[in-house]
């Protein structure tokens, strides 16, 4: 490891732990309730309350029905300019994709460390979770594509008015930057959180370990990673957002392939 | 050179790639900016361009970000 002796781990925030003690185990199989679990409950818990929050259908909007629909209303331009009225049927699955994505970072920034013992968990710090968003949104890429085009699907690597002897070139070109989408997309939200993360643990560390050294260019060292942990604090809440967006950016964009082809 | 120092270095020269994509977002977001103030009414409907922009210049620092990450910790 890269800081024997200095104390400094920053990757044991990402550890994926059983909350009740031990492991449970099934055939093999470890299914104890971890504290990736547990983040995710609250997630989809808090997102629950947040909806419901908003759903009261008055009129006129209180704040909470309006900051829901705000957000509502953002979707759904996004799938307007991005897909056009046929992707109006893509609107809830591109929602919740969002507003969890969104949740799920903004929790993971959440400082529950100051109670001890406790520590927060960013669920899409790990790519196991990012992944399986991503390849859900590859699927429905792609069985929408061929439900609604069937074998006429396969023209997305053929791009119209090319001439036949750059197709030779293009044509593998598509293929692979088709293929590679899922991976990009899982990769980019998991990097993102898992880097700021680092960041953050590695200059929290330089402020303890400042105060610890007892000497002045110490405290001096404390006190300006303290400084940067602000700036990067608020640097990570516009990546969470950021992030989340992107996700829901690119899965509208992949589903406009899939719907209105060429 | 033995392999653990061989390691930090890769690692080291991995993480330039992060400081070549912060070059590429930030050249992004200029010419962004640099458009808007030319013609500010079409800049709103180019947003979704610009975030597509700005996740495909960042995915490859991240992807330089990995690669560090993997010498330094996978690499045995």
């Amino acid at each position: 490891m890269a800081a024997e002796g200095s104390g400094i781990d920053p990757m044991h925030q990402f550890l994926v732990e059983p909350m009740f003690g031990q492991k449970l185990v099934l055939h093999g199989y470890d299914i104890s309730f971890t504290n990736s679990a547990l983040f995710m409950f609250v997630t989809a818990g808090l997102l629950w309350l947040f909806m419901l929050g908003g759903l009261q259908r008055k009129l006129v909007p209180g704040r909470w029905q309006a900051a829901v629909e705000g957000m509502t209303g953002f979707i759904m331009d996004m799938m307007q300019t991005n897909v056009g009225p046929k992707g109006k049927a893509f609107v809830p699955y591109v929602f919740s994709l969002f507003m969890f994505l969104l949740f799920a970072n903004l929790i993971g920034l959440f400082p529950l460390g100051i109670v001890p013992g406790w520590h927060p968990f960013t669920v899409t710090s790990h790519i196991s979770l990012t992944a399986i968003m991503a390849f859900f949104s590859f699927g429905i890429v792609l069985a929408v594509g061929f439900w609604k085009h069937g074998l006429h699907f396969f023209s997305l690597f053929v791009p119209s008015g090319t001439p036949w002897y750059i197709l030779i070139i293009v044509t593998p070109i598509e293929f692979v930057s088709f293929f590679v989408r899922p991976f990009s997309l899982g990769l980019r939200l998991f990097v993102a959180m898992t880097a700021g993360h680092i960041l953050l643990d590695v200059f929290a560390s330089f402020v303890v370990q400042g105060i610890n050294s007892h000497t002045p260019l110490g405290c001096v060292v404390s006190v300006l990673s303290m400084l940067m942990i602000v700036g990067v604090s608020a640097l990570e809440l516009l990546v969470a957002a950021i992030q989340a967006y992107v996700f829901a950016l690119l899965t509208s964009l992949y589903l406009n392939d899939a719907i209105n082809l060429h | 050179m033995d392999l653990a120092s061989a390691k930090v270095i890769g690692a080291g020269l991995a993480a330039i790639g992060v400081g070549m994509a912060a070059i590429g977002v930030g050249n992004v977001f200029g010419s962004f900016l640099e458009g808007a103030l030319r013609n500010p009414g079409a800049a709103d409907g180019q947003q979704g361009r610009l975030f597509i922009g700005f996740a495909a210049a960042e995915l490859l620092g991240l992807i330089a970000f990995v690669v560090a990450i993997l010498i330094l910790f996978v690499v045995k």
